[in-house]
Parts: C-alpha cells; sequence; structure tokens
C-alpha cells in the first residue's frame, strides 16, 4: 500500500480543505491519509503515540495536527493548519479547518484558499448545523469541486442504507445551493476503510476512495480566457521607470494594448511589462502573475482602480446588492460606517439594507432587520461613499468578492451579485464616453503640475444664501494666488447670462441642465490645471444633489465640498459627500487656512512652494 | 514550474501589500535558504530594488562563514542591513549550556523585541514556512502580535480572498509571512530556476554530511548527506522521511510553542 510513487517530482499545486461539522473526524481523516500513503516524517506517529501511552489516553490520528497543546488537552482544531502532502505529480496543500462554531472564522480563513473541499459527516451523528453552515459558506466562497466524505461507517455496522439516507438527505440541501458533490464516499478514517485503499467491509461501494477523489480533482482553469481585470495595487518610482504594479485577476495583456483605468476613466497603452532577472523583458502577461506595466502617457491613477479594455469594462456605481457573512463580535449595524476592501480598493460603506437573512440548517429567509449578527449570512444592499468599480461574482470572481473591514479587523466578506443602479448613473456614462473622446494636447496633466506645483482641484462651498460662503470663496482665491497657487473663483452666476441664457431658472428641465453644464465647466478648467474655487448656487436643486452631479462630471478631479452654514453643526462628522463643515460667521482666515490644509492633505498640493513637488499620487 | 511561478506571484503579492500598507516595515534576514528567498522575491516584487532595511539579530554565535556571506550580498545587492544583537545578555555571559530555550529567548526573541522597540517597525517580513513546524502551519500570511509581542494563535483574524490584516492598534505589530505556502523542496527548486546564491554550507563538502537548516553553531548539527548539488539535495528531499528540523535542537519537545507564542520568528 505504502508505494513510492509519490516521490516523483510534482509539477502542480492543488489547495485543498477539509471542512464540516465538529468532531465528525476531520483530522482524523488526514492524518489517516498520511499516514496510509507514508507520508509522516519518520518517527512523528511513534512520536505522538509515546505521548499518548504517558498521558494515559487512546492514541488518535487527529493528534498528528493539532500543534497546540490545548488542541490536543480539549480533542478539538482550534486553528487551521496547512499540511503538505505530494502524491502522482501533485503537491498538496491540505488545509485543516475547525468544525467548532466558535472558530467558524478560522474555517473560513482556510476554505477561502481551496480551489476543492472534502465535506465530512459522521455517519452515526448525521448531518449537523455545521455541516449545513460549511455547505453554504463553500457556495458563497465559491468553492465548486466538493466531495462529501461520510465518516465513521464502522460506527453504523458499515451500512449501506444510513449511507444512503444521508447521502440523500445532504445532496437534497446542497442542491438548493445549487452545490453538485462530484461524489459521496463511505468512509472509516479510523479504521482505514476507503481512505487510501478500497475497504472489502463496504463491497458495496465501487467509487472512489478519498484518496483517489484527491487525484479526480481538477486544477481550476486559469481565468486568462476571460476579459481582462488588473486591479493597480501600487505605482512604484524606485527609479527613471514607473511602474503600475498589479496582479491580473483574469484575462492577458501584451506590449501596444490600450487599458481603460475604472473608475476614474483615464486611458493609456502599456509601453513595457517590467521584470526582474527575466532577459529579455516579457512581452504579454497573464491572469495569476503579479506584475508590473509602464505606460506610455503618463495618467494620474491610483491604487484600486480597475484596467479593463474598453470594450468590456467593469460596473461602476456606488451602490450594489451582495450577499454576505458576518464573523465579526460585534453585528453588523445597519448605516454604520466601515471600510470595504474589494481587490485593492478601499473606500468607506455602509448597508443600506438588511433584505433578509438566511438560516443556514433550512435555508429558511427571515426577514431583515436592522443588523447581521455573528456567523450569519445575510442578502444586503450596499452603498460606497464614492464610486468604484466592480464585478458581479458569476462574472468575475476577484472583482466580484469584498471584504467588511471593522475597526482594525476584517469582520464579513460578501460576494457582489446585482448592480444597483444609483441617480448619477446616466452622468457617470457621459462622463466615461466624453473621457474616452478627450483629444489631448501634447502637453499631459503631469507636466501641469509639475509647473504649477499643484494639481487641479475643485474647491465647492454650499449653504444658504447668506452664509458668507462667497466671502470665504473669495478669501480662499486670494490667499492660493498670493502662495503663487494658480486657482480661479467660478461664479455659477456669470455662467447664468451667458451660457445659460437659453435656459430658465424656473424649470426643473433647464436647472438640471444648468448644473450639467456647470459642471462640464468645472471639467475643463481643472483640464488646464487650475484649482477652481467655487460659489455656485444651487440652482433651485438639494445641495447634496448638485455636489453629486458636479462630482461626477469632474471625476476624479478632487472635489473638497464645504458647506456653510449659521448655527453651529450639531453633528462632529460632516454628513456624507461633505468634506469640511463652517459655522459662519467665524475666523474666516482659519477656516480658509484649513481649507488649504485638506487640499495638501488630499496630495493637491505640495508642501513647500519651489520645492520639487512630491505628490502622494504619481503617473 | 508553472507551480513555482504560481507561489511566487502569491508571494510577490504579498511583498507589494506589504509595502503599501507598513509605512515603518523591514524583513528579517537570516542569510538561510527561506529568507534569501525571500530576499530575493522582494528584488523580483519591487523591480531590483529591497525598499525596507533587512534586520539580522546577530547571536555572536553564528557560523562564521554565514556573515561573509551576508556582508557580501549586502554590498552587492546594495541592502539596507541593521543588525540587532543582546549585547547585555552577551556581557553577563549567555550561551545555549544555561538552557536552550532560556538563550533562544534572550538571543533571539529579545534581540528581536528590542530591535522591533527602538526602531519602531510596525510590519515584520519573515521567511517562516507552514511546514516546518507544527505552529508555523497555523500562521496567517499577516499575524497580529501585541504589545508584549505575543501572539494569540486562539484569536487570529480572519483572513480571505487575498486581503490581509493591515490596520492594528498603536503599539501592536504585524508579521508579514510571504513563503507560508512553500515547502522545503520548492525553496531548493527554486534557488535552482533563478540561481540565488546560497551557502555551501548547504552542500557535502567533502566529509559525508550537510546542515539541511541554519543556526546558531552550537545548536545546529549537519545532517549525514552527500548532496554535492541542488539538484542532489531536491532528489535527496524527495525520498527523505527525517524532519528537517531534526538538526535544530530548539525543537524538542513543545519548545517551538512557547518560544513562538512567545515572540519567537
Amino acid at each position: 500500500m505504502m508505494t513510492a510513487t509519490h516521490k516523483t517530482a510534482a509539477t502542480e499545486h492543488l489547495n485543498i480543505v477539509i471542512v464540516g461539522h465538529v468532531d465528525h473526524g476531520k483530522s482524523t481523516l488526514l492524518g489517516r491519509l498520511y499516514a496510509d500513503t507514508g507520508s509522516l516524517p519518520e518517527g512523528k506517529l511513534e512520536k505522538v503515540q509515546a505521548i499518548c501511552r504517558q498521558q494515559g489516553k487512546e492514541f488518535e490520528y487527529a493528534f498528528l495536527f493539532d500543534a497546540f497543546l490545548e488542541e490536543q488537552e480539549q480533542g478539538i482544531t482550534i486553528d487551521t493548519a496547512r499540511t503538505f502532502f505530494t502524491w502522482k505529480e501533485r503537491y498538496y496543500i491540505i488545509i485543516d479547518a475547525p468544525g467548532h462554531k466558535e472558530f467558524l472564522k478560522n474555517m473560513i480563513s482556510g476554505a477561502a484558499r481551496a480551489e476543492a473541499a472534502l465535506l465530512v459527516i459522521d455517519a452515526l451523528d448525521g448531518v449537523k448545523e455545521q455541516s449545513k453552515k460549511h455547505g453554504l459558506l463553500l457556495s458563497m466562497l465559491g468553492i465548486r469541486q466538493v466531495v462529501v466524505v461520510v465518516n465513521k461507517m464502522d460506527l453504523v455496522g458499515y451500512r449501506r442504507d444510513v449511507f444512503d439516507g444521508i447521502e440523500k438527505e445532504y445532496r437534497e440541501y446542497l442542491d438548493q445551493l445549487k452545490v453538485r458533490p462530484e461524489r459521496v464516499i463511505p468512509v472509516s478514517a479510523k479504521q482505514g476503510d476507503n481512505v487510501a485503499s478500497r475497504s472489502e467491509r463496504m463491497a458495496w461501494y465501487t467509487g472512489p476512495t478519498a484518496l483517489e477523489a484527491l487525484e479526480l480533482f481538477r486544477k481550476e482553469a486559469a481565468r486568462s480566457q476571460q476579459p481582462l481585470r488588473l486591479p493597480v495595487q501600487d505605482i512604484f518610482k524606485f527609479d527613471a521607470r514607473r511602474i503600475v504594479a498589479g496582479r491580473v485577476s483574469s484575462g492577458r495583456l501584451r506590449v501596444g494594448d490600450r487599458l481603460v483605468f475604472s473608475p476614474s476613466n483615464k486611458t493609456a497603452n502599456i509601453k513595457t511589462i517590467e521584470a526582474f532577472n527575466v532577459e529579455p523583458l516579457p512581452t504579454e502577461a497573464q491572469a495569476g502573475q503579479s506584475i508590473g506595466i509602464t505606460l506610455d502617457e503618463q495618467i494620474f491613477i491610483e491604487r484600486g482602480e480597475i484596467a479593463s479594455r474598453q470594450d468590456d469594462l467593469p460596473c461602476v456605481s456606488t451602490a450594489f446588492r451582495a450577499n454576505v457573512f458576518w464573523l465579526g463580535r460585534r453585528p453588523l449595524e445597519q448605516d454604520k460606517k466601515y471600510a470595504l476592501r474589494l481587490a485593492t480598493r478601499e473606500v468607506d460603506c455602509q448597508v443600506a439594507i438588511i433584505h433578509r437573512i438566511v438560516d443556514a440548517s433550512d435555508l429558511a429567509h427571515q426577514q431583515g432587520g436592522t443588523f447581521v449578527g455573528r456567523d450569519q449570512v445575510a442578502d444586503v444592499t450596499l452603498r460606497a461613499r464614492s464610486p468604484l468599480a466592480f464585478d458581479l461574482v458569476h462574472t468575475f470572481e476577484t472583482t466580484g468578492r469584498f471584504v467588511i473591514v471593522d475597526e482594525y479587523d476584517i469582520a464579513g466578506g460578501g460576494i457582489i451579485t446585482e448592480l444597483v443602479h444609483d441617480e448619477q448613473e446616466f452622468l457617470r456614462d457621459e462622463a466615461r464616453r466624453r473621457d474616452f473622446a478627450w483629444v489631448k494636447g501634447e502637453v499631459g496633466a503631469e507636466a501641469r503640475a509639475q509647473h504649477f506645483g499643484h494639481r487641479s482641484a475643485l474647491v465647492l462651498f454650499t449653504g444658504p444664501a447668506d452664509a458668507s460662503k462667497a466671502f470665504l470663496a473669495r478669501k480662499l482665491e486670494m490667499i492660493l494666488v498670493a502662495e503663487g497657487r494658480h486657482a480661479y473663483l467660478l461664479e455659477g452666476e456669470n455662467l447664468r447670462r451667458g451660457l445659460d441664457a437659453d435656459l430658465s431658472q424656473s424649470d426643473t428641465r433647464d436647472t438640471v441642465e444648468m448644473v450639467r453644464r456647470y459642471g462640464e465647466v468645472a471639467r475643463l478648467l481643472a483640464d488646464t490645471g487650475l484649482i477652481v474655487v467655487s460659489t455656485t448656487n444651487p440652482f433651485g436643486l438639494a445641495h447634496h444633489q448638485v455636489i453629486e452631479t458636479i462630482r461626477t462630471l469632474v471625476h476624479p478631479t478632487p472635489v473638497i465640498a464645504v458647506q456653510m452654514s449659521h448655527i453651529k453643526p450639531e453633528a462632529e462628522e460632516p454628513p456624507p459627500g461633505i468634506d469640511l463643515m463652517f459655522a459662519g460667521p467665524e475666523d474666516f482666515d482659519a477656516a480658509a487656512r484649513q481649507i488649504v490644509e485638506e487640499l495638501k492633505r488630499r496630495g493637491v498640493l505640495a508642501h513647500a512652494i519651489g520645492a520639487k513637488p512630491t505628490f502622494q499620487y504619481s503617473i | 514550474m508553472k507551480h513555482l511561478r504560481q507561489l511566487e506571484h502569491q508571494s510577490v503579492y504579498i511583498l507589494r501589500e506589504a509595502y503599501k500598507h507598513f509605512d515603518n516595515l523591514a524583513m528579517l534576514w537570516s542569510m538561510g535558504k527561506d529568507s534569501t528567498v525571500l530576499l530575493w522575491l522582494a528584488r523580483k516584487a519591487f523591480f531590483g530594488h529591497v525598499p525596507f532595511p533587512l534586520l539580522h539579530i546577530d547571536t555572536s554565535y553564528k557560523i562564521p562563514a554565514m556573515i561573509e556571506y551576508r556582508d557580501r550580498l549586502a554590498r552587492e545587492w546594495r541592502l539596507n542591513l541593521v543588525i540587532g544583537q543582546n549585547k547585555e545578555a552577551l556581557a553577563n555571559g549567555m550561551n545555549h549550556t544555561l538552557g536552550r530555550g532560556v538563550c533562544c529567548t534572550a538571543l533571539k526573541t529579545n534581540g528581536l523585541k528590542s530591535l522591533l522597540d527602538e526602531k519602531g517597525y510596525t510590519g515584520v517580513i519573515l521567511g517562516v514556512r507552514a511546514d516546518e513546524e507544527g505552529t508555523r502551519a497555523k500562521e496567517r500570511y499577516f499575524s497580529p502580535r501585541d504589545k508584549n509581542n505575543e501572539w494569540d494563535f486562539r484569536d487570529q483574524p480572519p483572513e480571505l480572498w487575498d486581503q490581509f490584516k493591515t490596520t492594528f492598534p498603536p503599539g501592536t505589530h504585524i508579521r508579514i509571512h510571504p513563503l507560508l505556502d512553500w515547502t522545503e523542496i520548492n525553496i531548493w527548486e527554486y534557488i535552482k530556476l533563478e540561481n540565488i546564491p546560497f551557502m555551501n554550507l548547504y552542500l557535502d563538502r567533502g566529509d559525508g554530511t550537510r546542515y539541511r537548516s541554519l543556526g546558531c553553531a552550537p545548536c545546529t548539527f549537519p545532517i549525514k548527506s552527500s548532496a554535492r548539488t541542488v539538484d542532489e539535495i531536491i532528489e535527496e528531499l524527495r525520498h527523505t522521511t527525517v524532519a528537517e528540523r531534526s538538526g535544530r535542537a530548539q525543537d524538542e519537545g513543545r519548545g517551538m510553542e512557547l518560544l513562538r507564542k512567545d515572540g519567537y520568528m
């Protein structure tokens, strides 16, 4: 049985996770698999057996991998262990995940790395809560290759009817999740039946053993046949090269390809694919590779954007619908602020609606309340503070899933099921089409920024008519120009009599058009490299509506929205969409200074005039 | 060699995440095969540059050839080398005869802790691998350490879909492990693939022995081996059933669990 065939050179890696309810024998199965294939280090089995004798307890294969003293004392796995195993030209990294419900977050950490799963069910105990929950989570984690192992067949006298009953029950459950287990195997890990060798005690079973099932798992096909997605991870400038670094999550790219970066809509061609210790430099790259490229044009892009081709763009919105699993100690609360991380993008978000909560035991739906508890799965609508690029999970896995960070920790994960159309969609499409077709001169934004010593930006004042916003705006323009910056006061009133002469302020359709024109003018001025200071009146519309429209049209130029009011605001934090709040009349010099500081913080202003500007954004 | 490139791309991704998220980042380099592969991967990730300091915790008991190798590569690869040493313990005569756990804690764990405290590093990259020993098999890629450098393995943060723990309370730090998924054979396969310079202590130099794992001279023992090339090492490892760290005295009993909980690498 212990053959030497596994000693050949392996050329492929496969990550597998073993999941299932606590005490159903996951670690035992793993230990047995190693022991029966001769994969344990010399003396390991004897060492653990000796410790057991010393402590007066029965030896169990599970002890081989439960490394922590506490795990051995309690007889349960606390945290996921990676183990390595070579069999017939394949390296297996087998992840033993804990089955106790206390350690669900550890199980998920283990399972999220896997390409295939073995789900263990105790023949005597039957299908339990965690058997179901793990099945549900495997489907959410995107693991499609699942083999069910019905363990402890020795305890039910190797009876076929018991096995058939469990198989039927569990298949019916998985069916609702659209998970189809490739096979169901009757096993006794303790006795070694159907683990590495075929059991004579279950002649009625003719399918593969657990070891053969591992061999039958397929390596996931590379996603290089799909359309291109390259999330920008970082921008390096260690030497003369400006390298955009990232990992291709799907598709392929070649030198000379035209890329579109979303959500900024910037475009450029790939000049080179850079690499260390590779001669000559590669001319193409594909899904899975961590690469670095240089572009033929100096464009401003940031970490978090997703590069693709123009004919197959990711979605861009501030909202989407998703299935979320929550692992945090504190519940996921509606309307509370969290950080959302999707590929390399991080953005503030909140749960706008909790549609329903899914009970793993029967997949029944409860009406959603205002929070999602620990280890629950829910269908929610999430709203982000600024637009982000993403995909639906059924089309692109990597850019269709995200995690939610609560304070310092990842506290939940989710998969995007639906794009939620927001109010800005129409204008965003217009801006996208306009940017793709934009005819550029020879002087790029980078050159202008170097020349001016700052990047372009829009400072937008809003508030009631007599809250001194015009006064503060003028003050800010003066201060900026006195410091040597290039600033310009854009007054909405000046547009009304000229550009908007054909429109009437009393017609709502016209006022919407006025805002659109205003946004396009601001976009043009920003393209000249100016810091535009604006005291637009709200054209009879709500302030937040105007701000959002203008943000969409000037995107990705940074917008600093300043809200002025008569009375001191009660809330300490500005409302969504507002960056700074002032209650006028107050110390206008101090207020203007605060805005200048915000411009510095956002990387618009280089910190010192005259010095070579060091922008935190690059390219 | 496709599987090696997969490991490489994952490690490069992790290194870049570390560089992006930690302002005060450093990498531990023991000059052994693993951390030298890690150093090579950093040069891959940052296109020939190593944009953070390399820390060596010098116990003063290292094999002299290791120090020569360290200084040569530091010069040739223009590395920013930072050497930490627990001088006080050494002045008081610390050595392995006082107890292996005691000596490792004083010269390595405490040497590392005081260097981290002094320099205020918030992210430390290490070359530990999951297949080395049991507690390392349970590590995360990004693994938090509390104010006392302790590892709370009972309550590790979730880690999924290449999203790592990169935010942490003041006073704590994160250990980053880009090599977790590599095995000992993968390390040698990669050294061969990329032609990475390594110390010849790993080869049989004529006496029928070689070092399989390198540490302090008094506590590291060579194994019987006639492997004189990387190919022969790989061939030998395919057939061995002896644990990699069997020549490392600190692994005896529960040594590593206790050392690592307390902040050991």
